[in-house]
């Protein structure tokens, strides 16, 4: 059972922030912490990405005279890569997402999600 | 090698950044570029999937690196015709747009188009990729897009905006997740190599994993029963120009990219017959079907009741990408194509109305059909076609899909099919009663309406027009478009369905 935690702890770690994520961004009522909750489950799969490009005992992918061309001793650069790109989406929709809830302040003077809907029935 | 496969989302990306610069200097050009830029992708997407047709797929090598390490656009028959889908409904969508939004958002004109053709370029961009990650990067390009497209309008719209962002985004990571395990499955991205390299790994658990992260982050992104609730609200308040865009092609692409997966990147038969997936997909929609039809009648504004019509109509495509058999497939993609312009048609008929009257209640639509003859010409032949009166498009696909039903002896989908027609007919007939019989009452705002100016009244007859002549014309289309596509996509004999 230890071995088994032990050897896979990181997809067990990416899980729980996965988890955690979900939780935020269905089950919270703010809307600010949805929206960290969305940046956690994001996270997570950028986490999942990364240790999935280590190799034990490896160094950065640049090329040393000294390694060789020994692909194994040498990092998988392209889930980084990846993941650059992936940053960059988030990036984006976290900016989205806090211009749109700037407009809903401004409107609704509040981002707790029960009260936006009782102010937006009212009006 | 040609360089049409790149050349479809590039002339819509270049419109796209080159619009705000022109904003600033007239904003009364932007219309004018945007539409260019959209009949530019519209003429290189029909004359690839002409090219397709006759001579077989076009690869592109992005950068000039041959795939797996570099990025590859791959045109084959069915992402051409998604391609000249997309692109010739958004153009009809970007004309209709300006008076609409010269009417409700008139200093956003310049930001509407950009962000537009952004879209756009987004969604061509899913189907002529054949990479895994790029699709990614395209869907949530689209997805922003939209995200942004959506809030501008009436004061609710940042609320189902933020609701559409969150859950999106939630379907975009699920995608996300599913190509990380196939990366670290198969080690390649592109989806050729990949589904060469998947075979002999179907029973890891990873490819399980894979498979159903993202089946569920793309049925989110198509607004597949239960995932849809992000959807009526969203269409509703946003401005009529955005959801004349959006509502008839973007849960489309989500469903051309499930077709993807099971097709293209898993064997056909991985998804039907080691993994329930199929199924599950089958049962759901079918829920979906009843669901959104249901919810449709008991809506009384105009748009919302058109957003449930939407998530029933979605579940049509998703009714036959389960029953997983090329005439289920055939349905799909006629139904796709069927429904983009019943849709679009729809929207535009709304967005009309709201022009002209500013109302979209259903009960106050009384007389309408006398003050604005045409408009209400075309929304009647889109309704007809929604109910699946032949001789309209609607009919045909309905009939494929009842085929496919048979064929493959789930009855409960064809009953859900013909239980849905009779459905769509209590809430179509109920408008058009409205329309035609009941005389305008007291509201002063009917009574004055008048007929559209043609550069909108010219997009909603257009779309109408096409219904028609999709529907004559089917016989035609299905042998000469979709069978093609679904044989190379089943490794088929073309003759031999």
């Amino acid at each position: 059972m230890m071995a088994v935690i032990l050897g896979r702890y990181v997809y067990f770690m990416t899980a729980v922030l996965l988890v955690i994520g979900l939780y935020g961004m269905i089950a919270k009522r703010n809307l600010i912490k949805k929206l960290i909750g969305m940046n956690i489950f994001q996270t997570a799969i950028f986490l999942f990405f990364i240790q999935g490009a280590t190799k034990p005992g490896a160094t950065v992918p640049v090329f040393d005279a000294r390694l060789g061309t020994e692909a194994a001793h040498y990092l998988n650069p392209l889930p980084h890569v990846l993941i650059l790109t992936a940053i960059v989406v988030s990036v984006a929709t976290t900016g989205v997402a806090l211009a749109l809830l700037i407009t809903i302040y401004r409107r609704y003077r509040s981002l707790d999600e029960g009260i936006i809907l009782k102010r937006m029935g009212r009006s | 090698m040609s360089h049409l496969p790149l050349l479809i989302p590039l002339s819509l990306l270049l419109p796209a950044l080159v619009i705000p610069l022109v904003g600033f200097w007239r904003s009364n050009l932007t219309p004018a570029v945007a539409s260019l830029g959209a009949g530019l992708s519209f003429a290189f997407a029909v004359f690839g999937l002409l090219a397709v047709l006759s001579q077989g797929e076009l690869r592109y090598q992005l950068g000039g690196w041959p795939p797996p390490i570099g990025i590859e656009y791959v045109l084959d028959a069915l992402s051409a015709f998604m391609a000249a889908l997309i692109t010739g409904i958004g153009l009809v969508a970007l004309i209709h747009a300006r008076r609409s939004l010269l009417r409700e958002v008139p200093d956003r004109i310049v930001p509407f188009y950009a962000l537009a053709l952004l879209l756009l370029a987004g969604l061509t961009g899913i189907v002529v990729t054949g990479d895994l990650f790029n699709l990614y990067v395209f869907l949530e390009i689209a997805s922003l897009s939209a995200y942004a497209l959506m809030a501008v309008g009436d004061e609710r719209a940042p609320v189902s905006a933020f609701r559409y962002l969150i859950l999106g985004s939630i379907g975009g990571s699920f995608y996300l997740l599913g190509v990380g395990f196939i990366y670290f499955t198969t080690g390649s991205l592109n989806m050729s190599d990949v589904a060469q390299r998947l075979p002999g790994l179907y029973e890891s658990r990873s490819t399980i994993a894979a498979a159903t992260f993202m089946v569920v982050g793309l049925s989110l992104k198509m607004a597949l029963f239960p995932l849809h609730l992000w959807l009526p609200d969203a269409y509703t308040y946003a401005p009529s120009a955005a959801s004349a865009l959006i509502a008839p092609i973007m849960t489309k692409v989500a469903a051309y990219g499930l077709i993807r997966l099971f097709l293209t990147v898993f064997e056909p038969t991985y998804l039907r017959d080691m993994l329930p997936v199929a199924s599950i997909i089958g049962w759901l929609a079918a829920a979906g079907v009843l669901f959104g039809s249901v919810m449709a009648i008991a809506q009384s504004d105009f748009r919302r009741m058109l957003a449930y019509s939407s998530v029933s109509q979605i579940a049509y495509v998703g009714v036959g990408i389960g029953l997983a058999n090329p005439l289920g497939l055939i349905g799909a993609l006629l139904h796709i194509l069927n429904h983009a312009f019943m849709k679009g048609c729809l929207f535009l008929v709304a967005g009309s109305i709201r022009f002209r009257t500013g109302i979209s209640d259903i009960p106050a639509f009384a007389g309408l059909g006398r003050t604005m003859p045409w408009t209400m010409a075309g929304f009647s032949l889109a309704a007809l076609s929604m109910v699946g009166v032949p001789p309209t498009a609607g009919f045909f696909s309905k009939w494929y899909l009842v085929l496919a039903g048979i064929d493959a002896s789930n009855w409960t989908a064809v009953a859900v099919i013909l239980a849905s027609t009779l459905l769509n007919a209590v809430y179509f007939f109920r408008i058009l009663e409205k329309l035609y019989l009941v005389p305008p009452h007291g509201g002063a705002a009917q009574v004055k309406a008048r007929e559209v100016p043609f550069e909108m009244l010219g997009p909603v007859l257009f779309l109408a027009a096409g219904l028609l002549f999709l529907g004559l014309a089917n016989a035609v289309i299905v042998d000469e478009v979709l069978e093609p596509i679904v044989a190379s996509l089943y490794n088929l004999e073309s003759q031999g369905l």
